[in-house]
């Protein structure tokens, strides 16, 4: 069969249960694909061909929910004794001496993990440009960012490098860049999902999630990989519902809320008109849809810049050349050995990130910064507790414009903090929240919708965006590469 | 001018628990370096703490035993700053709302009670360890004790001398061994002590500046750390000079404190609540069912011991002063019911011996039925005082049995008259003039011929035996 790779995990699933494939056709598949179309894409950093075949030929189990799916992890999951840097140089050469709990369950379901995806360095930014690899490009427009921090892990999935794909969300790192590459991008409830394994930005924002090519790979990849870890204290011991179940074209009874903070200025035309008309479809298969507030909109990006960054400073305080990573040479003494270390290793985002946090940590400072932060966090939760008591779901744009050129907003920081206006307050509250594909610009750009839900309610995530893909056909268009 | 002194102290004890705080190492001690450790204690990236529920309850066995309040909602903070023996370049410890506050400790000052108050007791974890190869260009880590459970101990101001800090400190570690929940070694670094300490005009109620003293390995290293930084204070206010906010080193050697950092060049830790961590509710059913754990407590047993043996306030408190002791004398007084005949033997002769061993009561190679078997060879005759503490010496080196050392030397004292009778008729016959000093008035000859027959019997003989016949031959 010619079009492996372009086919979804549930699809290929199908496929081999009739006996028409197999898991070494599909990753040839997959492989023969990213050969002909990863030096335009570069969505990359590690190829782990070798380590494929191996499991194909024997190791990977052979009747887990995933056998012989290829799946492409970000470059900030661990797998034992592979590479993995975050993007970054201060991390080169580390080879974690453990697997990310993401990866052992993906492994006890047969998944094939076929190498790891670009990304920011450390997953700060949105547009998978500040990773010292150098950019990863859209495939629906090479000249423009796939959006970031998870950049390639979603333009691998669009570019069918890759049948899934893993990513991880701080203020918007799945959805957005998810919603730039016209592919399905979950980030799951804060706790769904271990983050053990997961080199951290935030701790308390940070979550893996699935970038997948439909709702239902999406529910498939999420039901696999959730679910109670001992190791990640923060994660909650809930019962994993099997979230095929919620896959259902109807929406009759489900009430959705549209905030009207979410259309303001700052948004682009087409991506305003194009989720409007999304909004529309919903109706159309039976929702019932009203305008809500959530008041606090306006200050989720300066808390997000308070709470990501004290969090990512002492976090990124490890890298310190001691133990493992780069050293930088030629230090006389200690401090000399972590400053050269530090000034050296990082790229010019974290390294502003690191500063950022450090001062709103800072005595003096704290009680102004970070404190009032966590309260207007609590404000944020807040208005969605409100929200949620009249509506099921909330319905958003992902992203306020399409994909933008690369290097168009690198020098300019705060443009680019705005393009995670709509996904930094589903992180800030700890809620699940989905990006599907639904329109695409003027100039063939897709456009991403948002579908948030109550803590622990993928189930009704997965409903609204599954009719909605069902009624629509978008996640069917394919970049011309 | 006359000062006062002002004398708070910090204590870092280190939990036995079999694992580490935060993930699944042993703590043993004295392992190979680097030979204890995993992803979570040496701070990988992508790995996550996880708190150890022993650790838990030995810190809160602690706070129960100092009579602490207990935090409704345990919650652990990050103290970030860098250096290579600690991994992550933060310590996971809890900043503003310890696991426990507001308890006491009671101290005996001139016979009174003192009360010392408890600020806070506190989790953390414990950092690796540094080494510096002599000669070389470059240090080495080891992290087997990075990630051990800490409860750091903090009183407030309440000492006014080195000799109640010191105090204070022996009845901390007397009640934590009770609760046997560390080590309480200050030489393997189990428990470790800073000190701050400011001097301040008498009557005046303001603080004077804290000076922080640091690198004490001993009780007695704290005291006398204090005693020369008290007068150290008090010279550099009486020559008309202004003391600074700093921390000392302790230098025991030289016998002097040195500084090391003045407040100026503190660091901003940067505090913040640990993310990694969900702060929990502590269940008041989990408190009563540690508390109902809790062990009986110095004071407790003091007074017990006090009310069932008829001992002395100071024996009593001597004797719970370790609980190793007051184990030990549980169990002679099980099998010997003169209770103060043990008290007395215990705190001489076998303190005296363990103190010059320099070992534990633990330690100690004399079981109570040995112990108790030599006094009950005093009561029957067998053996002389005087020679049990030989014998117990003996036993204590050796790990004999006192019976069987007393029966390998023939060592049972002779308390058989006619054997005795007849030694003495012959120093008689020998020492013809001194029975006639003696009985010419000349009282003290009488020693002199007790003395004789005990040289005669190789100091064997029953001295109150020989006494009697002594004075019946001599006509008395």
């Amino acid at each position: 069969m010619e079009n492996l790779h372009s086919l979804t995990a549930h699809k290929l699933k199908e496929l081999m249960a009739r006996g028409e494939t197999d898991p070494s056709a599909i990753l040839e598949g997959v492989f023969a694909r990213a050969e002909k179309v990863e030096p335009k894409v570069k969505a990359f950093v590690l190829s782990g061909k070798e380590r494929a075949r191996k499991a194909v030929a024997g190791t990977a189990r052979k009747n887990g929910k995933l056998a012989g799916i290829p799946v492409l992890l970000k470059d900030n999951l661990c797998v034992k004794g592979e590479a993995t840097t975050c993007g970054s140089k201060i991390l080169a050469g580390f080879k974690p001496p453990y697997d990310a709990t993401v990866v052992r369950k993906l492994e006890a379901e047969g998944a094939i993990l076929i190498g790891k995806a670009n990304m920011d360095e450390f997953a700060f930014g949105s547009s998978c440009e500040t990773s010292c690899y150098g950019p990863t490009k859209n495939p629906w427009d090479t000249a423009c960012i796939p959006g970031g921090s998870s950049g390639g892990s979603a333009a691998a999935v669009a570019a069918d490098e890759t049948i899934m794909a893993l990513g991880s969300d701080t203020g918007g790192s799945i959805r957005q860049p998810a919603a730039l590459c016209g592919v399905v991008g979950l980030k799951p409830t804060y706790g769904r999902v271990s983050r053990y394994g997961l080199i951290a930005f935030a701790s308390s924002l940070d979550q893996i999630g699935p970038i997948t090519k439909d709702v239902r790979d999406s529910a498939l990849l999420l039901s696999v990989i959730a679910g109670y870890d001992e190791m990640d204290s923060t994660s909650v011991d809930l019962p994993v519902p099997d979230y095929s179940n919620a896959l259902v074209e109807d929406l009759k009874g489900l009430r959705i809320g549209v905030p009207k903070e979410y259309f303001v200025k700052g948004i682009d035309g087409e991506v305003e008109a194009s989720v409007r008309a999304g909004i529309g479809v919903l109706k159309s298969l039976g929702a019932e849809v009203k305008e809500i507030s959530l008041p606090h909109t306006e200050y989720a990006v300066s808390t997000y810049y308070i709470v990501g960054p004290a969090e990512a400073s002492s976090n990124l305080a490890r890298f310190d050349g001691v133990q493992y990573g780069f050293r930088a040479a030629g230090a006389d003494d200690m401090i000399e050995m972590y400053i050269k270390t530090r000034s050296e290793g990082f790229g010019n985002e974290a390294k502003r990130r690191i500063l950022l946090g450090t001062y709103c940590l800072s005595t003096g400072y704290y009680d102004a910064y970070y404190l009032k932060a966590q309260k207007v966090r609590t404000k944020i939760r807040e208005d969605f507790d409100k929200a949620f008591s009249v509506c099921d779901c909330i319905v958003t744009p992902t992203s306020p414009t399409p994909a933008f050129k690369i290097g168009e907003r690198a020098s300019d920081p705060l443009s680019m903090y705005l393009s995670d206006v709509y996904t930094i307050p589903a992180n800030l509250a700890g809620l699940p929240a989905i990006s599907i594909p639904c329109g695409f610009s003027g100039s063939g750009l897709p456009i991403g919708m948002q579908v948030l839900a109550k803590p622990f309610d993928e189930e009704t995530i997965f409903r609204t965006a599954y009719a909605f893909e069902q009624g629509t056909e978008f996640h069917k268009r394919k970049p011309n590469l | 001018m006359r000062y006062e002194t002002v004398i708070g102290l910090e204590v870092h004890l280190q939990l036995a628990t079999k694992t580490k705080a935060f993930c699944g190492c042993s703590t043993k001690f004295g392992q190979r370096p680097n030979s204890q450790v995993c992803p979570v204690c040496l701070g990988f990236p992508g790995s996550l703490p996880s708190l150890n529920e022993e650790a838990f309850r030995f810190a809160i066995k602690v706070a129960l035993a100092l009579n602490c309040r207990i935090q409704a909602i345990v919650k652990f903070d990050r103290k970030n700053y860098y250096y290579p023996d600690l991994p992550k370049n933060f310590q996971i410890s809890q900043y503003d709302m310890p696991l426990s506050y507001n308890g006491f400790v009671d101290i005996a000052v001139d016979g009174a009670n003192k009360r010392i108050r408890v600020k806070r007791v506190h989790m953390e974890e414990d950092a690796g360890k540094l080494m510096h190869p002599e000669g070389e260009d470059y240090s080495l880590v080891d992290y087997n004790r990075g990630g051990m459970p800490l409860l750091e101990i903090v009183t407030e101001p309440d000492m006014s001398s080195p000799r109640e800090a010191y105090d204070y400190l022996t009845k901390l570690k007397a009640i934590l061994e009770y609760l046997k929940v560390s080590d309480c070694d200050m030489e393997k670094g189990s428990l470790r002590c800073d000190a701050n300490v400011s001097i301040r005009p008498e009557g005046e109620t303001k603080l004077g500046t804290k000076v922080e003293l640091k690198n004490m390995n001993s009780f007695k290293g704290v005291r006398n750390a204090l005693e020369y930084e008290v007068k150290r204070q008090d010279s550099v206010l009486e020559d008309g000079g202004k003391l600074v906010q700093e921390t000392r080193l302790w230098d025991a050697d030289k016998g002097i404190t040195t500084s090391m950092r003045t407040k100026e060049e503190a660091e901003d830790y940067r505090y913040f609540p640990e993310p990694d961590l969900v702060p929990f509710v502590v269940e008041k059913e989990e408190i009563e069912r540690i508390r109902k754990t809790l062990p009986e407590l110095p004071e407790a047993k003091a007074a017990r011991f006090k009310a069932a043996f008829g001992l002395s306030d100071y024996d009593a408190g001597v004797l719970t002063s370790q609980v190793d002791l007051a184990d030990y004398f549980e169990e002679c007084v099980k099998l010997y019911p003169n209770a103060k005949t043990v008290a007395n033997w215990l705190m001489g002769d076998v303190m005296a011996t363990v103190n010059e061993k320099n070992i534990d009561m633990s330690e100690l190679a004399l079981a109570p039925a040995a112990f108790t078997g030599l006094l009950k060879m005093i009561d029957s005759k067998a053996i002389s005082g005087k020679m049990a503490k030989e014998v117990l010496a003996e036993a204590i080196e050796t790990r004999i049995a006192p019976e069987e050392i007393v029966q390998k030397k023939g060592l049972s004292q002779i308390s058989d008259a006619g054997a005795i009778e007849s030694v003495v008729q012959g120093v008689l016959k020998k020492e013809a003039k001194t029975v006639s000093d003696y009985k010419s008035g000349k009282k003290a000859a009488f020693a002199f011929l007790v003395g004789q027959v005990m040289k005669e019997t190789k100091g064997k003989a029953n001295p109150a035996v020989v006494n009697e016949i002594l004075k019946k031959s001599l006509g008395e």
